[in-house]
């Protein structure tokens, strides 16, 4: 085997070795966000996020328009505060209501965005006024048996 | 600059020729050796006058190669002394030890050639690891080497291509590379066919001749030592049984020398491993 | 108890001791061999040329079987994957589970153990042979370290091929499980790249996943050099070294891998 034949097979080699550690990197890792796209910021505060995380899914109507950036706890108010980045071609109007949903029993966590009537629309920066947190599955069951002893001891 | 045809005349033209008139001599004096718990070597006391080609017979495993490592450095006597050109060997720092290897040349039993280089890359390794010169002039040198050895043409092949023979002399080629003040054979004869071993045997006495080189070929082909050699010594249990030039070797009457030349079977080197008495152990089952 | 059992068990006790202070100073050996190669390492380097070469052996040498393997583990994945998420509806979730997997665990410790079968066992061969053929005695006495020359270069070869190697792995598995999921399936591509893409972080799981193949392919390289280079010069010696060195190096990559994940996955939430 000559030396030539030999460089050749092994740049070949650490080529395509290092462009599967690239593919990994980029395509099936996060590191390339939707820098590409332009986009808006707004923010949305919630009493509970639920199990929402960076990089979920900002859906309107089922439609993904955007991510999630940041999420910070707000220490003045104790609430759960929600940067999102919205794709620029869709405008929302400024009294959409952001609600935390899951998809199916066990899906995904994704922040829903129901567009309202109002005429003005969110720009960038704005605050979302109206918001539903994250429905989470202990508390409805400690409601309904709480509900359903006080019922109970009720018609005693 | 013209083509050396010989392998006398090749040692004038040689730009590595070494004009360093230290001495070659080597001595051993009363050299112990053991590996491990096995005593190899009991008190060898031996001098290779510069210049001349002795040889160090005795059978296998008798601590020949031993004698060979020891001189090359690669193992450390327990007591003794080995002084090379006047130098102790085991006292040398590592890069001082290194400096004296590169006057050495080895042929190895089999040859020792690297498998994954053709025979041409074998024998510029040594020129390429150790000097600065320009490509084509180790071109030259190698091209000059296979010459002396009558493998020129065989440059390009691999060592698995070449037939016993041949890998011996390459090996030979490889080790005079840097045309060195001592080369050091380990069985060189081994396994040859008679024409192949007439060659190397030439060779071996022809280069020493022409480069002025001291050698020390470590063997037991007695006929062929005969022919080449300038001293002999027979080493046996660890010890120097015996030593001489060739003609007192071949009229000596000591019964070890004798055994070997003439190629007894039973004689001072018994045919029979130790064992029980023969009729007793027959007879073990019959109790 | 009579004399011979306590002769017995003392025996057995020394045999023992024996047993863990050799593995110990086995450990040391393997230290200061490791020392000795770093040492040499920049004049290995000088003649990168070999280092090259080694790699080609090593590492493109390896490709037919780490792509083959990469490609047919990530179907089974898929499969396998697909089944278990149908039960609790995250159908969806396929292309992470296979991403994830793949990418922290199944490519450096897959990779390295096919690495270790391939490439480790023919490094302790060669070096072995040259051994038993005296060569590296022939280099010695031409005064050419045969660690700078013979075993440096090999042993750069195989950390630098086994990310390059896992990474290929994961790649390939990801494409397979793509196959299986999408094609096969027919999950919907966007679900399984997008979830993918979200649960995928390359700080800690790509990072994590490369270093470990680094650690592995530099422990795969050791023991095979070393074995290597401590054969005993018959054909016998020469097998049982190259057996050695896949028995241990796969041991001493699953043992890796466990230590590593412990200390790298440590409180990290999906």
């Amino acid at each position: 085997m000559n030396r030539a034949a030999i460089d050749l097979w092994v740049g070949v080699f650490v080529a395509i070795g290092l462009g599967a550690i690239l593919f990994l990197a980029l395509k099936v890792g996060n590191l390339l966000t939707l820098d590409s796209t332009p986009s808006y910021h707004i923010e949305a505060s919630f009493d509970n996020i639920g199990g929402l995380k960076l990089r979920s899914p900002v859906k309107a109507a089922g439609v993904v328009v955007g991510r999630v950036e940041s999420i910070r706890l707000d220490l003045k108010t104790y609430e759960a505060v929600v940067t999102m980045r919205i794709d620029r071609s869709y405008a929302f109007s400024k009294d959409t209501i952001a609600s935390i949903n899951t998809s199916g029993l066990l899906g995904e966590v994704y922040v829903g965005l129901d567009a309202g009537g109002d005429t003005a629309i969110l720009n960038d920066g704005d605050q979302i006024a109206k918001t539903q947190s994250a429905v989470v599955i202990e508390k409805l069951i400690s409601q309904f048996l709480f509900g359903k002893a006080a019922e109970g001891g009720a018609s005693k | 600059m013209p083509v050396a045809a010989t392998a006398d005349s090749h040692a004038t033209l040689s730009p590595t020729r070494r004009l360093d008139p230290a001495a070659a001599a080597i001595e051993l004096s009363d050299v112990w050796f053991a590996y491990d718990r096995r005593q190899v070597l009991r008190g060898i006391t031996m001098t290779v006058p510069r210049g001349k080609i002795v040889a160090i017979m005795g059978g296998s495993g008798c601590g020949k190669t031993t004698i060979l490592r020891l001189i090359g450095g690669q193992l450390k006597p327990n007591k003794g002394k080995v002084l090379v050109g006047g130098q102790s060997v085991p006292d040398l720092e590592p890069e001082a030890l290194y400096a004296l290897r590169r006057k050495f040349g080895m042929l190895f039993q089999f040859g020792a050639l690297f498998t994954d280089m053709t025979v041409f890359e074998n024998i510029a390794f040594p020129m390429r690891e150790h000097t600065d010169l320009p490509e084509s002039m180790i071109r030259d040198l190698v091209l000059m080497k296979l010459n002396a050895v009558g493998l020129r043409g065989a440059a390009q092949l691999m060592p698995s291509e070449l037939s016993g023979g041949m890998g011996r002399r390459v090996a030979l080629a490889r080790a005079i590379a840097l045309d060195p003040m001592l080369v050091m054979y380990d069985e060189p004869f081994a396994g040859l066919d008679p024409i192949s071993l007439a060659v190397v045997g030439q060779l071996i006495r022809r280069l020493n001749d022409a480069l002025g080189i001291t050698s020390i070929v470590v063997t037991h082909d007695v006929y062929e030592s005969l022919k080449i050699v300038d001293y002999l010594y027979f080493v046996s249990d660890g010890k120097i049984v015996a030593s001489g030039t060739p003609d007192e070797v071949r009229a000596s009457s000591d019964p070890f020398v004798r055994q070997f030349v003439d190629g007894q079977p039973d004689g001072p080197v018994r045919f029979h491993y130790p064992a029980p008495p023969y009729h007793k152990a027959l007879l073990a089952d019959v109790e | 108890m009579s004399s011979d059992t306590i002769g017995d068990l003392s025996r057995a006790l020394r045999r023992l001791g024996g047993t863990v202070t050799g593995g110990v100073a086995r450990l040391g050996y393997m230290a200061r061999f490791l020392g000795a190669i770093l040492w040499y390492t920049p004049m290995a380097l000088r003649r990168l040329h070999l280092t090259v070469r080694e790699i080609y052996f090593s590492g493109v040498l390896s490709l037919v079987i780490i792509l083959m393997s990469g490609l047919f583990v990530g179907m089974v994945l898929a499969l396998q994957g697909y089944e278990v998420l149908r039960r609790y509806g995250a159908q969806e979730q396929l292309g992470l589970v296979v991403a994830l997997s793949l990418v922290r665990e199944l490519g450096p410790v897959i990779g390295g153990l096919l690495f270790a079968s391939r490439a480790g066992s023919a490094i302790t061969a060669e070096i072995g042979l040259m051994k038993a053929t005296e060569q590296l005695s022939a280099m010695e006495m031409m005064a050419v370290d045969p660690i700078a020359r013979v075993i440096a270069p090999r042993f750069w070869a195989g950390v630098i091929s086994m990310p390059l190697l896992a990474a290929l792995f994961s790649a390939f598995g990801i494409f397979g499980g793509y196959l299986i999921g999408v094609r096969m399936i027919g999950i919907d591509a966007g679900a399984f790249w997008g979830q993918m893409q979200a649960g995928v972080k390359v700080w800690p799981d790509i990072t994590n996943g490369i270093i470990k193949s680094i650690v592995f392919g530099a422990a795969v390289s050791l023991i095979a050099v070393l074995e290597g280079y401590d054969a005993k010069p018959t054909a016998e010696g020469v097998s049982s070294a190259t057996t050695r060195t896949v028995v241990v190096s796969s041991l001493a990559i699953l043992a890796l891998d466990f230590v590593l994940t412990a200390f790298m996955f440590r409180g990290v939430g999906l």
